[in-house]
C-alpha cells in the first residue's frame, strides 16, 4: 500500500496564460498612453476643429475624414479629439478639487471627534440624497451656465464617495495595532500621521482620484449635452452629441456614433487605469 | 500502534498544498503551505494533529475534503479504508462516510434555521426523527431547531455542529479546532463525544493547537511544524522527554506547564522563507550541516520522525 | 416601555423618519440657497426681454414684490417653507401653473419610466451578476463582466441616440420622441401609443442600469461563495444546485435589495438624460427646462421631491433588511 510511486493530483489551479502582474501593467501602460495621446493630439489640433469648409459638407466617414464631416464641413475627428481633450482637462481639474475636498473632509471626520464626524457624515448623506445630475443642474444654475459653471459644478460635487473611503481607511488605521503601539511608545501624533498614516492612505487617495475621472468626464459631457455646460461655440463632446440630435433623422449617424465611442473609450480607459492602480497597491483584490 | 494487523481508516502520504499569491506591486510567489505531510488514522483511533495557530493546519482538513480555495494546487495520496481516493471519489464520500466538524458557528448559514440545516433541507419523517434523536442525545432542547445560528450559545453551537456530522453515520470525523476558547476541562468534556465515536471502531482526526487537550484525549499525536508533520508518536511517548524523537516535539514538551514551562526562542518560518532541508533547523540545538539536505521520514519505536539525529 | 417584539423596528422607523425629515429640510435649504444665488433674474425670466421693456414701473415693482426680490433670503425661505408644508410649492414660471400640479403630472410619467427600468434592470442585473459570480473566470463571466464594464462607461444620452438611430431612423419601428404623437390630443392617445413611446426610453435606462447591479451582485456572489458556510455545505456533500438554492441565493438577496433601492438616485439621473433625448414629459425633462428657463420654483420643487424619492428608497431598503434578516428581526427579542 505504501508504494508511493505516483502522486494523485487533488487540485490543479487553472492559471491564466498571462499572469496578473503583466496583465495589469499592460492595461496601465496602454491606457495611459492612449489617454495621453488623445489629450495631446486634441490640444494640438487647434483650428482644424473649428475650420468650416462648405465644399466638404456632410461627408460620410472616409479616408480623409475618418469620422466624416458635419453640416458646416468641419472635420469630425478633429472636433471630437478637441472636445475630448477639453473634457479631459475639465475632468482632471474637477477630480483634483473633489479629491482634495474629500481628503480634508475624510481626515477631519476620522480624526476630529464624534461631533465633526456626525456632521460630515450627515452632510454626505445630504449631498448624496439629491440625484447627482440634478445637483449639477442646481449648481450650474446658481453659478450661471457656461464653462466656469460646469467646471465648478463638477469639481464640488464629486467628493462624497471618496470622503467615505478616506474616512473609513483612517478609522481602520487608528484601530490598527501598530498605530496604537506607536502611540503607546510615545511617538508624537504628528510623527504617527506622517510616518504611518499618510504612506498608507495616500495610495488609496491616488486611486480614488483616478477613479473620479471617469465620473467627472461623464458628468461634464452630460451637463453640457443638456445645455448647461460649455457654450455652443466650443467643440465639447456634449455639444457635438447634442447638435447631432438634430441631424439624426436626416440619417447622419456618424455625427453621433464616433464622438460617443471616443467618449466611452476614454471613460472606460480611465476606469481600467484606476482599477489597475488599485490592484497594484492592494494586492488582495488581485488574489486570483 | 501502526502495526501491520491494524486496519487504517485514513492514510495520507506526501500531501502538499501550495498557493500562488501576489504581493505589493503584484510580485507573484508560490507558497508551499503544506509539504509532504504524512498522517494516518486507524480503526478505533483518535489522532490529533497539533500545531501552532495560524500555521495552516486547517488546510489539511480542507484538502482531505476537497474544499480548498481555488487558487491553490494540491497533490498527495489519500487512502480511505484502503481505497486510493481520486478528487471525484472524495466528492462522493464527503458529507457521508467522511464528515467535518468545523470550528465555529460561522460555518452555519446565518439565514437558515438550525434544524433545517442539520437536516440538509430534507423534510422526510425519518430524517426529522433522526435529527430529533440526535438533539436529545446531545442534550439540545428540541426548539433549538427553530433558532437561527446567531441565537445559539457557544456550547449549543458546538453540539449543533456535532449533530450535523452524526446525521450521516460516518466512519471518519475530521474535527477542525472544535473547542476554540474553551478551558481544558470544558474542552475535555466536549471531546468525550469524539472519544465515544472512536471507541465504536471509527476514526477521528482532531486538528488542534492545544497540545494539553490532545494529550488528554488522543491515542496518537502528529506534530505539525511549518507545513509538515515532523513526528507522529503514540500518546504514551509524551510521558517523558526521552521517549520523544524530534527536537521540536521535545521543545514543545518542555514548554508545557507541568514540565517546567520552558519557553524556546524563535518563530516558525513563513512558507515564503523556508530554510533548506529541515524546517526546524534554524531553531534546533542539534543543527549540523547535514540538516540542510533532504530529510527522510524514519520509523523509530512505533513512531515516525523527520530528523536525521533522532534516536 | 415595552411594545412587544417589534419595539426595535418601530424605534428604528421613527428614528429614520426623523432623520429623513431633517435631511429633506436641509436639501430644501441647500437647493434654495443655490437657486437664490443664481444670476438669473426671475422677473426677467418670467416676462422675457420684450416684456421688461414694455412693463410699467408700477407693474414691475408688483412683480418684484411677488418674487420677493427685496425680501431678505431667510424670510423668503421661511415663506416658501410654510407654503410648502401646506402643499403649495409656488407657481411655475414656464408652465404658468402651480408647481405642485406640474410635478404631479410629470412625476407619474417619470415613475412609469423609472419603475419599468428599475424592475427590468434590477432583475436582469441580479441574474447576470449571480451567473457571473458562480462561473467566475469562465467565458460567461468574462462576457458578462466585459459587457457591464463597457455599459458602465457608456454615456446614457449616447446610448439613447444610438437606439434612436437603430430603431427609429434605420428600422423605423419605434417613434423618435415625445410621449404623445404630435398633432394628437393627449386625451386620444391610446395605451398602445404610450407604450410604444415608452419602449426606447425604458430600454435605454434599463440597459444602463444593469451594469452597476450586475457588477455588485457578482462581487457579492464571489464573496458569499467563499464564506465558511458555503465551504461547510460543500464539505457536507451538498450538491452545487442545493448550495446555490438554499444558501447562496438566500444570502445574496439582502445586499441585492439594498443596492437596488440605493440605485434610485442613479436611475433618476439617467432618466433626466433619457427624457431629454426622447422628449419624454417627465420630471427630468421638466428639471432641465426649469434650469434652462430660469424657473426657480419648479427646480426647487423637483429637487425636494427627487430627494424624498431617494431617501424613501433607502428607508424601504433598510426596512426590508429588517424583515428579511433574522439577526435584525429576532435580534431584539434575545438581547
Amino acid at each position: 500500500m505504501n508504494n508511493t510511486g505516483s502522486v494523485t493530483i487533488l487540485q490543479k489551479y487553472q492559471r491564466k496564460r498571462l499572469n496578473q502582474r503583466s496583465q495589469t501593467l499592460l492595461v496601465l501602460a496602454f491606457g495611459s498612453i492612449f489617454l495621453l495621446a488623445i489629450t495631446v493630439i486634441g490640444t494640438l489640433v487647434g483650428d482644424i476643429a473649428i475650420t468650416t469648409n462648405f465644399t466638404q459638407k456632410n461627408f460620410l466617414p472616409q479616408i480623409a475624414h475618418p469620422f466624416g464631416t458635419d453640416w458646416l464641413g468641419r472635420d469630425m475627428l478633429a472636433r471630437t479629439l478637441k472636445g475630448m481633450s477639453i473634457s479631459i482637462y475639465i475632468g482632471l481639474f474637477a477630480s483634483v478639487i473633489s479629491a482634495v475636498i474629500a481628503a480634508i473632509l475624510g481626515a477631519a471626520a476620522a480624526t476630529l471627534g464624534k461631533k465633526v464626524d456626525a456632521v460630515i457624515t450627515w452632510f454626505i448623506d445630504l449631498v448624496m440624497g439629491i440625484p447627482h445630475l440634478l445637483l449639477l443642474i442646481l449648481i450650474s444654475y446658481a453659478i450661471g451656465r457656461g464653462t466656469f459653471g460646469v467646471v465648478v459644478a463638477v469639481a464640488i460635487s464629486h467628493w462624497p464617495v471618496l470622503t467615505r473611503i478616506i474616512r473609513g481607511e483612517i478609522l481602520q488605521l487608528k484601530e490598527a495595532n501598530y498605530i496604537k503601539i506607536a502611540g503607546k511608545l510615545g511617538q508624537s501624533k504628528m510623527k504617527i500621521v506622517v510616518k504611518h498614516m499618510i504612506p498608507h492612505v495616500f495610495p488609496q487617495f491616488l486611486v480614488g482620484l483616478v477613479l473620479l475621472f471617469p465620473h467627472a468626464i461623464l458628468h461634464e459631457a452630460a451637463l453640457t449635452f443638456l445645455g448647461f455646460g460649455l457654450p455652443p461655440e466650443q467643440p465639447g463632446i456634449g455639444i457635438i452629441l447634442s447638435e447631432s440630435m438634430k441631424y439624426l433623422s436626416l440619417g447622419m449617424w456618424w455625427l453621433a456614433l464616433f464622438p460617443g465611442m471616443v467618449l466611452m473609450t476614454t471613460v472606460l480607459l480611465f476606469d481600467l487605469v484606476g482599477g489597475s492602480l488599485r490592484k497594484m497597491i492592494d494586492p488582495h483584490s488581485a488574489q486570483e | 500502534m501502526s502495526c501491520m494487523n491494524h486496519k487504517h481508516i485514513l492514510q495520507i502520504k506526501n500531501l502538499s498544498v501550495s498557493f500562488t499569491q501576489y504581493e505589493k506591486g503584484l510580485r507573484k510567489i508560490d507558497l508551499k503551505v503544506i509539504r509532504n505531510l504524512n498522517v494516518s488514522v486507524g480503526e478505533g483511533e483518535l489522532v490529533a494533529v497539533v500545531g501552532a495557530s495560524g500555521s495552516g493546519k486547517s488546510l489539511l482538513a480542507h484538502a482531505i475534503l476537497g474544499i480548498l480555495p481555488r487558487n491553490c494546487d494540491a497533490e498527495g495520496n489519500i487512502w480511505f479504508e484502503d481505497e486510493l481516493l481520486s478528487p471525484k471519489r472524495i466528492e462522493e464520500l464527503r458529507g457521508g462516510k467522511i464528515v467535518l466538524v468545523p470550528q465555529s458557528v460561522t460555518y452555519l448559514d446565518p439565514l437558515e434555521k438550525v434544524g433545517r440545516q442539520v437536516r440538509k433541507e430534507q423534510d422526510e419523517e425519518s430524517v426529522r426523527t433522526k435529527q430529533e434523536e440526535l438533539f436529545d442525545f446531545y442534550k439540545l432542547p428540541q426548539n433549538t431547531a427553530d433558532l437561527y445560528p446567531f441565537e445559539l450559545s457557544g456550547g449549543m453551537a458546538r453540539r449543533v455542529l456535532l449533530t450535523t456530522a452524526m446525521m450521516e453515520s460516518p466512519r471518519l470525523i475530521i474535527a477542525d479546532e472544535p473547542t476554540p476558547g474553551l478551558h481544558l476541562e470544558a474542552a475535555k468534556k466536549a471531546m468525550s463525544h469524539f472519544r465515544e465515536f472512536a471507541d465504536k471502531g471509527n476514526g477521528v482526526l482532531l486538528i488542534t493547537h492545544d497540545i494539553e487537550l490532545a494529550l488528554e484525549v488522543a491515542d496518537r499525536i502528529a506534530v505539525f511544524y511549518a507545513g509538515t508533520t515532523v513526528e507522529e508518536a503514540p500518546v504514551a511517548d509524551f510521558q517523558s522527554v526521552d521517549t520523544l524523537r524530534h527536537p521540536y516535539t521535545k521543545a514543545l514538551w518542555r514548554a508545557l506547564p507541568q514540565n517546567g514551562f520552558h519557553p524556546f526562542p524563535g518563530k516558525q518560518p513563513y512558507a515564503k522563507d523556508m530554510p533548506n532541508g529541515c524546517p526546524f533547523g534554524p531553531r534546533c540545538p542539534q543543527l549540523t550541516p547535514e540538516c540542510e539536505g533532504n530529510i527522510q521520514e524514519q520509523l523509530i519505536r512505533f513512531g515516525r520522525v523527520r530528523c536525521i539525529h533522532a534516536k | 416601555m415595552d411594545i412587544g417584539p417589534y419595539s426595535g423596528i418601530l424605534k428604528y422607523i421613527g428614528k429614520s423618519i426623523i432623520k429623513i425629515i431633517s435631511l429633506l429640510i436641509a436639501v430644501s435649504i441647500l437647493s434654495f440657497i443655490l437657486v437664490s444665488a443664481s444670476p438669473v433674474d426671475p422677473v426677467r425670466a418670467y416676462i422675457g426681454e420684450v416684456g421688461m421693456a414694455n412693463m410699467s414701473a408700477e407693474n414691475l415693482a408688483r412683480l418684484e414684490a411677488y418674487f420677493g426680490i427685496n425680501t431678505p433670503p431667510i424670510e423668503r425661505y421661511w415663506n416658501w417653507f410654510t407654503d410648502f408644508i401646506q402643499g403649495d410649492m409656488g407657481s411655475s414660471l414656464l408652465y404658468r401653473q402651480p408647481v405642485s400640479s406640474v410635478i404631479q403630472v410629470k412625476f407619474m410619467n417619470s415613475m412609469v419610466l423609472m419603475m419599468t427600468a428599475w424592475l427590468f434592470s434590477g432583475l436582469l442585473g441580479f441574474i447576470l451578476g449571480i451567473v457571473a459570480g458562480l462561473y467566475r473566470g469562465r467565458w460567461i463571466d468574462k462576457a458578462i463582466k466585459g459587457y457591464s464594464l463597457l455599459i458602465a462607461s457608456m454615456p446614457t444620452f449616447w446610448l439613447a441616440l444610438v437606439l434612436v438611430m437603430i430603431f427609429s431612423v434605420w428600422l423605423q419601428i419605434l417613434p423618435i420622441g415625445l410621449s404623445v404623437p404630435i398633432g394628437v390630443n393627449a386625451a386620444e392617445v391610446s395605451i398602445f401609443d404610450s407604450i410604444k413611446h415608452l419602449i426606447l426610453p425604458a430600454l435605454t435606462l434599463s440597459v444602463i442600469g444593469i451594469a452597476n447591479i450586475t457588477l455588485h451582485t457578482r462581487e457579492k456572489m464571489i464573496d458569499i461563495m467563499g464564506e465558511d458556510y458555503i465551504l461547510f455545505a460543500k464539505a457536507r456533500g451538498k450538491s452545487r444546485f442545493s448550495i446555490i438554492r438554499n444558501h447562496a441565493l438566500r444570502n445574496i438577496m439582502l445586499p441585492a435589495i439594498t443596492l437596488q433601492f440605493a440605485s434610485i438616485s442613479e436611475i433618476f439621473g439617467g432618466s433626466v438624460l433619457v427624457e431629454q433625448v426622447f422628449s419624454y414629459p417627465g420630471l427630468g425633462k421638466a428639471a432641465v427646462s426649469a434650469g434652462l428657463g430660469g424657473d426657480a420654483p419648479l427646480l426647487l420643487g423637483i429637487a425636494v421631491i427627487s430627494a424624498a424619492l431617494v431617501f424613501g428608497g433607502n428607508l424601504i431598503a433598510n426596512l426590508l433588511y429588517g424583515i428579511i434578516d433574522p439577526r435584525i428581526r429576532r435580534g431584539s427579542a434575545y438581547e
